[in-house]
């Protein structure tokens, strides 16, 4: 009888695998600018979601389009109406791999390059991206950051030629976000 | 048996977390229900002379000129009209998203006008599944033109008119919203015991999108027989919102010159097409435009 219960108990923590393996977040922060002479733009998002596998290093992010807050009210009706079209395609998402896992120990406190590929999609457009980023472990907290670059006409958003100067044709992206444990 | 039992729970324990490995991360969290609202039904918190269920953003400052021209018929010698412009200038602000409030003054009668217009219902789809938009606006008017006769015991009470106002709007789809208006204007005083102080009229709007940035905008006050003068019209008007980054500038056709509700309602001149005592048919249509430029007064929280 007591050996089955150690069978079981090894089988469930293999499910398990000692390190909860499954991290993720509903508050991931996406932030994104654009910067030119004529015009500075932001946008932030604070409730994107986040779910990485740390087993197999999968990794895939969402954010809510309309989620995203701007300083001027005007900025963030035509984000939505004229050029993300929110209401045709609600949600940007990335759905990847890190490509270096070997290098992050997820159980040892530390900073770790990260790099990152998979598909990025914003507008209806999927592209395939590669980006680098950090994680960060410190006390059981998973921190996973990233800095990258977006051209909107990748991603089939147009420009009017009116606003071409006030809207910068690579547009800064920031993503962070604070993993916890997922229990399953 | 029960050793077989336990092993064969273990197994299956074991099992159903590989299959959840094959799965789609994100679709393991569960989909979170959001409350979807309903935004743009309109592009301005304006159809053309009357609300639309819009409201200015908390913070913000929209500030508006407006003019109506004469009749379109008058010809080259008028320039179409525009030799007889009537202007209103007015601030609109937003305190909450919900409570806005505005004021503006009137070339036609120099008129004041105030108003607050607050949002009961937003549309929405999600975890909160609202059908329709609803508003209701207050809205006070006062004449400050001189009293036609100065000898009458004239009092200030004369001068005021009140509106109030429900806007009822769905926006059926990216293109498309229709608004409805049911409207109550008192007026202190009328010309003739015949016209009723209390009018009511019920107003018809919509907006289907052109473009991303064009817009056709189109609205109706009805005013049910027997409460004004059979001298004056309903009030129609058809026009555009060209949206150019900071600035809307809705550009229309209408058959009023007026841009206060007791105006547009109770003392629309002429109807688009009408025939003149001579019974020559003569058209009312006359032009104007709307031009709002919004300003950030208070920028919103929660931006780091």
């Amino acid at each position: 009888m007591q050996k089955f219960i150690f069978v079981f108990a090894a089988l469930f923590l293999l499910g398990n695998s000692g390190y909860a393996q499954k991290l993720f977040t509903r508050d991931a922060k996406i932030k994104f600018s654009s910067d030119t002479p004529m015009e500075k733009i932001e946008g932030l998002n604070k409730s994107g979601t986040c779910v990485l596998d740390a087993a197999t290093g999968k990794m895939e992010w969402k954010v809510l389009i309309k989620g995203f807050l701007f300083e001027k009210a005007l900025m963030q009706e035509h984000f939505n109406e004229n050029y993300l079209e929110s209401s045709t395609f609600p949600n940007a998402q990335f759905k990847g791999q890190i490509t270096n896992l070997s290098e992050i120990n997820f159980s040892q406190d530390g900073k770790y390059t990260a790099k990152a590929g998979g598909k990025l999609t914003i507008h209806g457009v999927e592209r395939d991206v590669n980006v680098e980023g950090t994680v960060k472990v410190s006390k059981g907290s998973v921190e996973v950051l990233s800095n990258f670059v977006v051209k909107p006409e990748d991603y089939k958003i147009t420009i009017p030629s009116l606003v071409k100067d006030n809207i910068a044709k690579e547009i800064k992206v920031v993503v962070s976000a604070v993993l916890q444990p997922l229990k399953s | 048996m029960k050793r077989h039992f336990l092993l064969l729970f273990a197994l299956l324990l074991c099992s159903q977390w590989l299959v959840a490995q094959e799965e789609d991360l994100l679709s393991m969290l569960g989909e979170e229900k959001t409350t979807d609202y309903a935004t743009a039904s309109f592009k301005t918190n304006r159809i053309i002379n009357g609300h639309s269920i819009e409201n200015t953003a908390a913070g913000v400052l929209d500030f508006k000129i407006s003019h109506r021209f004469g009749p379109v018929r008058q010809g080259v010698y008028d320039m179409f009209g525009l030799d007889a412009a009537t202007i209103r200038i007015g601030f609109d602000y937003g305190i909450t998203d919900r409570l806005m409030i505005g004021v503006g003054r009137n070339g036609n009668e120099k008129i004041i006008d105030g108003f607050a217009k607050y949002r009961i219902l937003r549309q929405s789809t999600g975890k909160r599944n609202m059908p329709i938009s609803l508003s209701y606006l207050i809205d006070g008017q006062i004449k400050t033109l001189k009293f036609s006769d100065a000898e009458r015991d004239n009092k200030f009470t004369s001068r005021l008119y009140y509106t109030h106002q429900l806007l009822l709007a769905r926006k059926f789809s990216k293109g498309l919203s229709l608004q409805l208006m049911p409207t109550l204007v008192h007026r202190n005083l009328v010309p003739t015991r015949d016209e009723n102080n209390d009018v009511l009229a019920i107003g018809i709007g919509g907006r289907t999108k052109l473009t991303k940035r064009v817009a056709l905008n189109v609205e109706y006050y009805y005013v049910p027989e027997g409460q004004i003068s059979t001298t004056y019209a309903n009030s129609l008007s058809i026009g555009f919102d060209i949206e150019t980054g900071g600035h809307v500038f809705q550009l229309h056709f209408t058959n009023t010159n007026a841009m206060s509700y007791k105006g547009f309602i109770t003392e629309t001149p002429e109807d688009w097409f009408f025939k003149n005592d001579e019974g020559r048919m003569l058209s009312g249509i006359r032009f104007g435009f709307n031009v709002s430029r919004v300003f950030t007064v208070k920028k919103p929280k929660g931006l780091e």
